[in-house]
């Protein structure tokens, strides 16, 4: 299977990525990571990109790692298409003080409009 | 999260404890929850018996441990807790919860004991609540089809902001602002 990951730098895009490499490793899907220009995360996207790399390499596992420039939840689901991935991997969210689960913005665009087969990590 | 706030504040809201009767008959009464007073295990049991249709955004969980954990967080003592008890069990639960400058909050009415205005009179208690600790602002999330919780957070003086997501976001300013 060809997984698509998407992370912008949030905590839940890192619970994420951790979760999938764990999974990867069992499967050995193919996987590729998209760092995405998230409009809410103030970290710089090479650094999101370097600390992927950083685990990616930690966990020795083998992916490609790309930026993806532009609204980040069209570019994916674009990018997912276009190319033929099974299934897109993001975030499950963040919680509220109260604990309360929301869904950002790119969750739900990818969720209303991909296509292709989605999975949000909790 | 960001969030703005109305302008002018709400009403002056009656803090607890007082006691009404519900739209069926039963007298409920109104109370802060304080950890000396109350056995928080009276609260994690009404959340044993929730409905799993009334949860909202992964609130409150399912597993009884899970439960007990989330309470351990919303019943500290920074937070602001209201308890409805009825036929000596309480059957429901209003909470602030510190957030930045602000406070978020939630409502849970066990499901036999809903659609009798005990959610109106519990969260005017727990504004009221606020407003005798001289909390300012106030937010919340609700589900964007939940029409019932809309029209009461709406009635008390909540205003919408943001409707960009699956939940719309709600505020309120108890007191005014500095």
């Amino acid at each position: 299977m060809r997984l698509l990951l998407g992370i912008g730098g949030n905590e839940d895009g890192f619970d994420a990525l951790a979760a999938t490499i764990d999974r990867v490793r069992v499967t050995g899907d193919e996987l590729t990571v998209a760092v995405l220009d998230h409009p809410e995360v103030d970290t710089p996207t090479d650094e999101v990109e370097a600390a992927v790399r950083d685990r990616l390499a930690n966990a020795a596992v083998t992916a490609d790692v790309l930026a993806l420039s532009g609204d980040p939840g069209p570019a994916l689901v674009e990018l997912a298409e276009s190319e033929g991935y099974d299934r897109i991997v993001l975030g499950g969210g963040q919680r509220s003080p109260m604990g309360k689960l929301s869904v950002g913005p790119v969750g739900e665009f990818v969720v209303l409009n991909s296509t292709v087969s989605v999975t949000l990590i909790r | 999260m960001t969030m703005e706030y109305p302008e002018t504040p709400i009403g002056q809201f009656e803090a607890p404890p007082r006691s009404f009767e519900d739209g069926a008959g039963r007298t409920v009464r109104l109370e802060r929850f304080r950890a000396a007073d109350v056995d928080s295990e009276d609260v994690a049991e009404m959340y044993d018996e929730f409905d799993p249709a009334d949860r909202a955004q992964g609130i409150p969980p399912t597993r009884p441990a899970d439960v007990r954990e989330w309470l351990d967080s919303v019943l500290a003592e920074d937070c602001v807790n209201v308890l409805a008890v009825a036929d000596e069990r309480v059957v429901g639960h209003a909470t602030l919860v510190p957030d930045n400058d602000a406070y978020e909050l939630a409502i849970f009415v066990l499901d036999e004991y809903q659609n009798a205005g005990i959610g109106t009179e519990l969260l005017t208690a727990l504004l009221g609540a606020g407003q005798s600790e001289g909390l300012e602002r106030v937010w919340l999330t609700v589900e964007r089809w939940n029409a019932a919780a809309r029209a009461l957070y709406q009635k008390v003086g909540f205003e919408t902001f943001g409707s960009e997501s699956f939940e719309l976001k709600m505020s309120a300013l108890l007191t005014a602002a500095d």
